[in-house]
C-alpha cells in the first residue's frame, strides 16, 4: 500500500513541466479585462497578415502550378494518343468544332477536345477530358478515342482524391489501366474481375475499388455520348497556316 | 517544482508523451493515411513543418495575443501554415501532393498541433517551443511510420513500395482498409501498455525488495 500512496506525488511532479522563468508564470494568472475592440483588432490584424502571406505565396506558386498542370496535360494527350506527332486544341462553339474562339470569349468557358495528327497531318485520334464524381471527389480523366474504329487508344487519370491504397488503384493498378490502351470498343462495359465473357468492350473492374473503376468507365461513356454527335460531323483538317499549332510547341 | 531541461523538452514528445501513442492526439491522420509508409512519411513531414512554424510564431507573438481569443488566433496561424504547405507542396513536390490529396488540408484540425501551442508554445520561449515541436514531430513520425510499416507489410506485402514476399503473397487487404488502422493502433497500444506495465512492476518489485532488506 505504501507504494500506491506514492503514486499521486509522482504524477504531480511530472505535471509541473513549465519553465518557471517563462513569462507565462507571471502573465497568465491575471486575466485582465480586455476590451472587445482589442480582441477584434487582434484577430483582424492577424487575419489580414495571414491573408497577405497566403496571397504572396500564391502569387509565387500559381504560375509554377499552372505550368506544371499544362505540361501534365500535354504529356497526357501524347500518352493517350500513341503515335501522334502533334495535336490541335478544338473548342466546341455552337455545336461545331472550332480552332478559334468567338471574339472576347473566355477560353475557360468552352469545352474542348485535342485532335491528334500523325506526321502527314491526318487526324488519327481525339483526346477528351472530363470530370465526374468518384468515391471521394471529382475524378478528372483524359482518354484517347479513335473515331474511325470506335475504340479507345488510352486513358489517364489527371486528378483524383480517391482513397489511398484502394480507389487510387484506378491509376496505380497497371492491369486496370492497360485495358484502356488495348483498344477496347465503346461504349465500355464494366465487369467484375474475371467474370467477363470476352466481349471487346469489357473492362475488368478492380476488386475493392468498384465505385472508382465504375466512375472511370462512366466518365468515358458519358463523354463519348456527348462528343460523338459532334465528332461524327467530321474532324476538321488542320489548316496549313496553323499546322504548327500549340500541340507542337 | 521541477523544471525541465531543453533536452527533456525534445525527448519528452518522442516516447513518454508521444502524441499518438500516449496522448491519443492526432489520431485522424494516424488512422487515415498510414496505409503505406510513403504516405505516413509525407504526412509526418507536412505536419512537422506546420507545427515547427506555428510553434515559433506563436511563442514569438504570445504577448500580443489576448487570452480570450488565443484559440482562434492559434487556429488562424496553423491554418495559414497549412495553406502555405499545401501550395508549396503542390508547386515543388506535385507527386507527393497528389499522393496525400485531401489529407493536407486536414492538418489544420490535428489537435496535436493545437495542443502543443496551447500547453507549451504559449508559455515558453522560442527556442524551447521549437525543441518541443521537433520532439513532438519526431514522436508523431515514429508512430505514423510504425503504423504505416505494419499495415503496408501485411496489407500489400511491401515496404516503401518494394515487394517483400514475392508474387505468391496473398495480401491481407483489411490492413489497408480503415478497419486495419484501428486494429494496428490497438495492437501497438497493447504492446506499449505491456512494456509500461512491466517497467512499473519491475520498479515496484525492486522497491519491495529494498524495503524488505531495510526491515530485516
Amino acid at each position: 500500500m505504501s507504494q500506491e500512496n506514492n503514486k499521486p506525488e509522482r504524477i504531480d511532479v511530472d505535471i509541473k513541466v513549465e519553465n518557471p522563468d517563462s513569462p507565462a508564470a507571471q502573465d497568465e494568472p491575471a486575466p485582465k479585462e480586455v476590451s472587445t475592440f482589442r480582441l477584434v483588432a487582434t484577430l483582424a490584424v492577424a487575419g489580414a497578415l495571414a491573408g497577405l502571406l497566403i496571397v504572396l505565396v500564391n502569387l509565387h506558386t500559381k504560375p509554377i502550378i499552372d505550368k506544371y498542370k499544362a505540361e501534365q496535360l500535354q504529356l497526357a494527350v501524347y500518352e493517350v494518343l500513341p503515335g501522334v506527332e502533334r495535336y490541335d486544341t478544338f473548342y466546341l462553339v455552337d455545336g461545331e468544332l472550332s480552332l478559334a474562339l468567338p471574339d472576347g470569349a473566355k477560353e475557360s468557358e468552352f469545352k474542348r477536345v485535342y485532335i491528334g495528327r500523325d506526321s502527314s497531318g491526318q487526324a488519327t485520334g481525339v483526346a477528351i477530358s472530363r470530370g465526374e464524381s468518384g468515391f471521394q471527389d471529382v475524378i478528372m480523366v483524359i482518354f484517347g478515342y479513335d473515331p474511325v474504329n470506335n475504340t479507345l487508344s488510352g486513358m489517364k487519370i489527371l486528378d483524383s482524391k480517391e482513397t489511398p491504397g484502394l480507389g487510387d488503384k484506378i491509376f496505380k493498378d497497371m492491369d486496370f489501366v492497360e485495358q484502356f490502351f488495348a483498344g477496347p470498343e465503346t461504349p465500355l462495359l464494366g465487369v467484375k474481375s474475371g467474370a467477363g465473357k470476352g466481349k471487346p468492350n469489357e473492362i475488368d473492374m478492380i476488386t475493392g475499388a468498384t465505385i472508382s473503376s465504375k466512375a472511370v468507365i462512366g466518365i468515358i461513356n458519358h463523354a463519348l455520348e456527348e462528343w460523338k454527335p459532334v465528332l461524327d460531323k467530321g474532324i476538321p483538317q488542320a489548316p496549313a497556316d496553323i499546322a504548327s499549332g500549340e500541340g507542337a510547341q | 517544482m521541477r523544471t525541465t531541461t531543453a533536452q527533456q523538452d525534445f525527448i519528452r514528445g518522442i516516447w513518454k508523451e508521444n502524441p499518438v501513442l500516449v496522448q491519443m492526439l492526432g489520431l485522424c491522420p494516424a488512422l487515415a493515411v498510414t496505409n503505406s509508409v510513403a504516405n505516413a512519411l509525407a504526412m509526418s513531414g507536412a505536419t512537422f513543418f506546420v507545427m515547427s512554424c506555428s510553434s515559433v510564431l506563436i511563442s514569438t507573438c504570445k504577448r500580443f495575443i489576448p487570452h480570450e481569443v488565443r484559440i482562434s488566433a492559434y487556429i488562424l496561424v496553423i491554418a495559414t501554415f497549412v495553406t502555405l504547405a499545401d501550395m508549396l507542396l503542390q508547386a515543388y513536390a506535385p507527386a507527393q501532393h497528389k499522393e496525400l490529396g485531401a489529407f493536407i488540408a486536414l492538418i489544420v484540425v490535428n489537435c496535436m498541433i493545437l495542443g502543443r501551442q496551447e500547453s507549451f508554445s504559449s508559455k515558453n520561449n522560442v527556442f524551447r517551443s521549437l525543441l518541443d515541436a521537433f520532439g513532438t514531430g519526431v514522436g508523431f513520425t515514429i508512430a505514423l511510420v510504425m503504423m504505416g510499416g505494419f499495415r503496408e507489410i501485411l496489407g500489400t506485402g511491401s515496404f516503401l513500395g518494394f515487394s517483400l514476399f514475392g508474387p505468391n503473397f496473398e495480401p491481407w487487404v483489411i490492413m489497408v482498409l480503415p478497419a486495419g488502422g484501428f486494429l494496428t493502433l490497438g495492437f501497438i497500444l497493447l504492446a506499449m501498455g505491456y512494456i509500461e506495465q512491466r517497467k512499473k512492476d519491475n520498479a515496484e518489485h525492486k522497491e519491495e525488495q529494498m524495503a524488505e532488506e531495510a526491515s530485516s
